[in-house]
This record gives structure tokens, sequence and C-alpha cells, in this order.
């Protein structure tokens, strides 16, 4: 009667048993998280290729011909198409058409080499090239604007140096982890981490809630269950879930998307275990403290939103106003994005990332205890 | 020793008092009906005397043992049905037994005896493998009943049984509170229903955290507030029943007068004796089976216990 976990079996047999007939939660639990991979494994590209780009070409055109252009011009245009960046979609003939495009959205970046282009080059005074570029997709505008750039630059050094001379600086970038840049490699080890959160968090957060709404939480304060009996019978069948799912995402992860795994297995599962722990310490606080399920799946998006944005899943934490900077600290899916990139991409070991698994378990502990100490003036 | 016993209990929230000193005392085998109008305190009440609410102030015991202090000993005499029958709709009536015996730690063998006699009590036998979401609302009871007992209480708390249920459920839950009481199992049952409280043994009714009677049907019934000084009741039973009522409308002893199915219930005053009010009927020329003395019903005494409780509310503020 005075053991601390009382009607943990009791609790435990009967959360499985919930479990098993509650098909929705299963599916919830295992077959989405799959698909969230497919979707961000297989359909994003972070990498900006192929942007769809009008080209009016003013140069020469007084010469009567097919395609406008002068031969100067178009020799740049079709090296600008070579980069891999630009897809020219169309030529259009004059300013009007060219803000048509872009304004339609057609284009994302419309480039216009002026009348004067090849006369210009030709006196040796500065020739300009005007290239728009469509600011409502930062991303793809940044890189638009520095491919652009780069090949500005390409264009001016080999008209200014000797033909066969070489620039006297070259830059050889090795991206080191990720050699081809892939996007699932970026992508699928931090989605692990924002998977992991949303299932178990709100798989948890019902378990309690559930409770209250049916009104059988009285019924079990005058039982003998004591609240860590409770909680922990609660948790433990939504821990093994979590530990099930981790794998189901590291199946898909390595043999599916074909992301490496440079580091080792135990040591990702035994960090994944201190992240568990956190996200199920949450679903009980929530749980706790929520009313209705209504209730707790509002409490449960909260979790969701600033574990995406804030912990370096989407965008790198470093360029973080310095608030979001300092809040990110308290999310721990930052802590579990170091640990799912460091260890699959990078090889990284406990050496580097057990700092993150000892803040990872100590924000586990005190939200539980927040948790028990919520459960016990939850009757009132 | 009483099963259940209060001193001056008490439950604040803030600065709401929800209980106000309740005093009361039930004895063992008794089936105690605690009546009051919604958000009364009845639930609060039990909530205490369960060990669920910490209690403001006042002593509260069961079967002699503190519950504040003997928190663990007062839960393994105790069963507690709540509101809406505590049961898992997504369990098996078999596996919603298993879990509360479970909690109970029952282990093994005893725990399969006592699923076993607790289905057979419960005639319960054709619904092992049912979901408890899909029994009627009848079988739900009894298989919470049946979970609210797996521990063998001797004090059973059951807030709102028969809320929702048919008639006939209904009876034959009470028929089975009984069966238990006479078993010596004491029943702390709340209600809305006059025919169930009229069948307890024992009555109380709490009126905004105030207790404002206490005994028994009977008692209660006869109590001088009930029936306003100077009158007191006639049943008429009478075959044309509103040509009744319109006549004896007019007959200067008659205070009020109101149809019940059919007889027509009177208050009279207390000068007037029965051969004196039948006299008085046959001169007019009313139509009746037979005049009998009426007690109020128990509806009638907790309507004017609550109004008189309500106007004293109302001089005090």
């Amino acid at each position: 009667m005075t053991d601390l976990f009382s009607g943990f079996t009791a609790v435990f047999y009967k959360e499985v048993r919930h479990m098993r007939r509650d098909r929705m939660a299963m599916i919830f639990a295992l077959v989405m998280p799959v698909m969230q991979m497919i979707i961000l494994g297989g359909g994003i590209d972070t990498n900006i290729r192929q942007v769809k780009t009008a080209v009016y070409d003013a140069s020469g055109s007084s010469i009567a011909s097919e395609v406008a252009g002068s031969s100067v011009s178009r020799a740049f245009i079709d090296r600008l198409r070579n980069s891999d960046t630009f897809r020219v979609y169309k030529y259009v003939h004059s300013d009007a058409e060219l803000t048509e495009e872009m304004v339609a959205g057609r284009a994302s970046v419309g480039i216009k080499v002026p009348e004067n282009f090849d006369r210009d080059l030709l006196k040796g005074n500065q020739a300009q090239v005007m290239v728009l570029v469509d600011g409502s997709d930062s991303s793809v505008a940044t890189a638009a604007v520095s491919v652009a750039n780069s090949l500005g630059l390409d264009e001016s050094l080999r008209r200014m140096l000797p033909a066969g001379e070489k620039s006297p600086v070259e830059v050889r970038p090795k991206m080191m982890f990720n050699p081809a840049s892939r996007s699932p490699n970026f992508f699928l080890p931090g989605l692990m981490a924002v998977l992991l959160i949303m299932v178990t968090v709100m798989l948890t957060a019902f378990s309690m809630v559930r409770e209250k709404e049916r009104g059988t939480i009285e019924q079990l304060l005058v039982t003998p269950i004591r609240p860590m009996g409770l909680m922990l019978g609660k948790i433990m069948p939504y821990f093994v879930t979590g530990i099930v799912e981790f794998l189901i995402i590291l199946f898909f992860m390595r043999f599916v998307f074909l992301v490496p795994m440079h580091g080792n297995i135990l040591i990702l599962t035994l960090l994944t275990t201190c992240y568990l722990f956190v996200n199920l310490a949450i679903g009980m606080l929530i749980s706790c403290k929520a009313n209705s399920q209504a209730e707790a799946l509002q409490y449960s998006l909260m979790t969701m939103l600033p574990s995406i944005f804030l912990s370096g899943f989407m965008f790198p934490r470093e360029t973080m106003p310095l608030f979001f900077y300092v809040v990110s600290h308290f999310i721990p899916a930052t802590y579990m994005m170091q640990v799912a990139r460091g260890v699959i991409l990078r090889g990284a070991g406990l050496r580097e990332l057990w700092l993150n698994g000892v803040i990872l378990f100590a924000m586990g502990v005190v939200l539980l205890r927040v948790a028990a100490a919520k459960f016990s003036r939850m009757t009132v | 020793m009483p099963a259940i016993e209060t001193k001056n209990l008490t439950r604040r929230f803030g600065d709401f008092v929800a209980v106000d000193s309740v005093s009361l005392t039930v004895e063992k085998g008794e089936v105690f009906g605690f009546l009051g109008p919604n958000g009364s305190g009845k639930t609060t009440v039990i909530k205490m005397l369960t060990g669920i609410l910490p209690i403001s102030e006042g002593l509260a015991s069961i079967e002699g043992l503190d519950v504040a202090s003997k928190t663990d000993s007062v839960r393994e005499r105790i069963g507690y049905m709540s509101q809406k029958f505590s049961l898992y709709d997504n369990l098996t009536v078999l596996e919603n037994l298993q879990f509360y015996g479970r909690a109970y730690q029952l282990k093994g063998k005893a725990l399969e005896n006592k699923i076993e006699e607790t289905i057979a009590d419960n005639k319960l036998n054709n619904y092992v493998n049912r979901l408890a979401g899909r029994l009627s609302g009848g079988w739900k009871q009894r298989l919470a009943l049946g979970c609210a007992l797996m521990h063998q209480p001797t004090v059973l708390f059951l807030d709102e049984p028969t809320a929702g249920i048919d008639p006939v459920a209904r009876r034959q839950l009470w028929d089975l509170l009984f069966q238990l009481s006479g078993r010596g199992i004491t029943f702390f049952v709340t209600t809305h229903y006059m025919d169930e409280a009229e069948r307890c043994s024992h009555l109380a009714y709490i009126y905004y955290g105030k207790l404002i009677a206490d005994g028994t049907p009977d008692s209660l019934r006869a109590l001088p507030e009930v029936t306003p000084a100077g009158t007191h009741r006639f049943e008429i039973a009478a075959p044309a029943i509103t040509t009744a009522l319109r006549k004896a409308k007019e007959m200067s002893m008659l205070r009020s007068a109101t149809i019940f199915g059919r007889s027509i219930h009177a208050l009279v005053d207390e000068s007037v004796e029965q051969p004196e009010l039948e006299d008085e009927l046959h001169a007019r020329g009313i139509e009746f089976e037979e005049v009998r003395p009426l007690l109020p019903t128990l509806e009638d005494a907790f309507v004017e216990l609550s109004q008189r409780r309500q106007a004293e509310l109302e001089i005090a503020s």
C-alpha cells in the first residue's frame, strides 16, 4: 500500500489494451510519420534548380533576325541556362511583357539584356545586365541573385584575363558530411526529432485527459493507485510506441531514402531515449493541465511549432534574432536536432553529444515533477 | 461505531463555501440518501469523504477511521461509483473487472476467483467479452457496481447511480442495493428521484452547502415547516375529477387544491376534520369515492424546505 509506484501494472495493462483498440491512434503513431517522411524526404529539394526565367534580349534588336539578340548576348544567356539554376522558358520582346511575366508569377527571374550590351562591351565600357528577381520566395531569390552575380563575375574575368590564363585565386569548396548536397540527408535526421515529439506528446496528452472526460479519474483516485504508478503506467506504453516509431523512421531513412548512417546506432538510441522521456513528460504535463481532449490538442500543437521553426530544423538557429536564439535553448527538439544530425551525418559520438543527453534528461525530470505536482492538485 | 460520521465538515474554494459545517451520522447497513439541488455540494461531500478532496475544516471518519490521516486504510474499506459509471468503453467487461481488481492489488488466483464471483453475482455471464461501451445503461451500471465492489468494501458511495437509465434497471439496482445492505454494506447514495429517496432508510437534504434536513423519509414529511400552520392535507379520490375540482374550489375551508392522477390533493383548515369535509362535499353534490388524510410528499417537503432556506438567505443578505 505504501508502494510509491502502486498500480503501475494495472494501469500499464489497461493502457496497452486501450492502444490496441484505438486503431486511429496507432495509425497516427506509426503511419503518419512515414507519410511525413515521404513528403519531406521525396518531395522537397532545398537545392534551387531550374528556376523559371523569362529573357528579354534587346541587344541587336536592330538586326532583323528570328531570335532577337546578338551572338555575344546569346552566348551569355546560354551560360546562364547551362548553370542548371535557370530554366529559360520564354523569350519576350518588350519591357512590359517581361514585367507581366513577373507579376503573373510565371517567371521567378526576368533577365533583360539592354540594347547597347554588345556596343558597350566592344567599346570597353561596362556592359549591364538587369536581373529581376521575385522576392516573394526568399530562398529562390537568394540563390538566383548569387548565381547571377557569380556568372557576371565569371563573364567579367573571362574578358579581362588573357586567353588561357587562370584566375589568380581558385576557391574549391568541399561539402563535408553531405557531399552530394542531398536534401533527404539534411531533412530526415531533423524530421526524426519533429515526428517523435509530434506523436508522443499528443498520445500522452490525450491519455490522462480521457480519464477526466470520462469521469474515471475520481474512481482511480479512490483506488490504492498512486500518482507515480498512474503516470508511469500511462507513459510506458507510449515510450515503447516512441521507440518503435524511432526504429521505423530509422529504417525508412536508411533503406528507403538512403541517408548514410555515419555514427553509432546505439548511441543514437540512447540519446533518443532521453528525448522521448522529455516528450512524454511534456505530454503528461499537458494532460494534467488540460480539461478536454480539444484543449490537450491545442496545447500539443503549441509545442509543435517552436519545435519545427525554432529548433534549427527549418532555419539555422545562428541567424535568429537574439530573443529567439535564447528561446531555442528551451526547446527539447533543438538538442535532438543536434543529436540526430550529429550522429547520423557527422558520425559524432557521446564525447561530442553527452551534454545534449544530460540537458534532455534534466528537462524531463523537471517537467515530470511539475506534472506530478499539477496532478496532485488536479482534483480540486 | 457509525459507518460514516462527519463533524462540521467544511470545504472552501477561495472565498466560496461549497460545504458549510455539515454534521452527519450514517449507521452501518443503512441506505443513506443524500439529496439536494445541482451544485449544492453533494459531490464535494463525497469527494471529501473518499479522500479525493482535502477537508478545509471539521472532521470526517469512515468506520471510526479519520479520513484525513488514515486515507489508505479508509480506501481499503470504501468503494466509489462516480456520476458517469466509471468504466472504460473500449475495454471489455472482463478487462474492466481485471483492471479494477489489479488496481486493488488482487493477483493471480485471487483475482480470477473474485472476477468469476462478480460476474456470477451480477449475471454478467453473457457479456464477458463485450465492450463496456456497447452495454445498455442498466448493464453498464451493474458492471460499474461490480467493479466498485471488487475489493469488498463495507461503505459504498454512489453518485447519482441511476441518472439516465430506464425504470426497470433502476428498480433492479435498488433491489440489489438492499440485498447488499442486508449483508452489512453501508450505502451513501445521491439522487434526484423522489421514489428512490422514498426507499432510503435515512435521508439528508443539503441546500447550497448547508444541511437543512436529516432523518427518515416519514420524519421529513412530518416536519412542521412542511405543512403551513393551521392546515392539514386530504386526498379526495373522485371519478369526475375536473368537475369535482371546479366545484371544490368554491368551498371556503379549502386553502388550495391540485390534481394528482385521479385524485385531488387538498390543503384544508385545521379545524375541519374528515367527516365535516365529506359532508361538505356531499352537500355540494361532488361525487367522490374516498377521502383520506394525506402526508406531504417528499417533494413537497424538499420544495418547502428549500423555499424557507432561500428566504432566510435573502433576509440575511
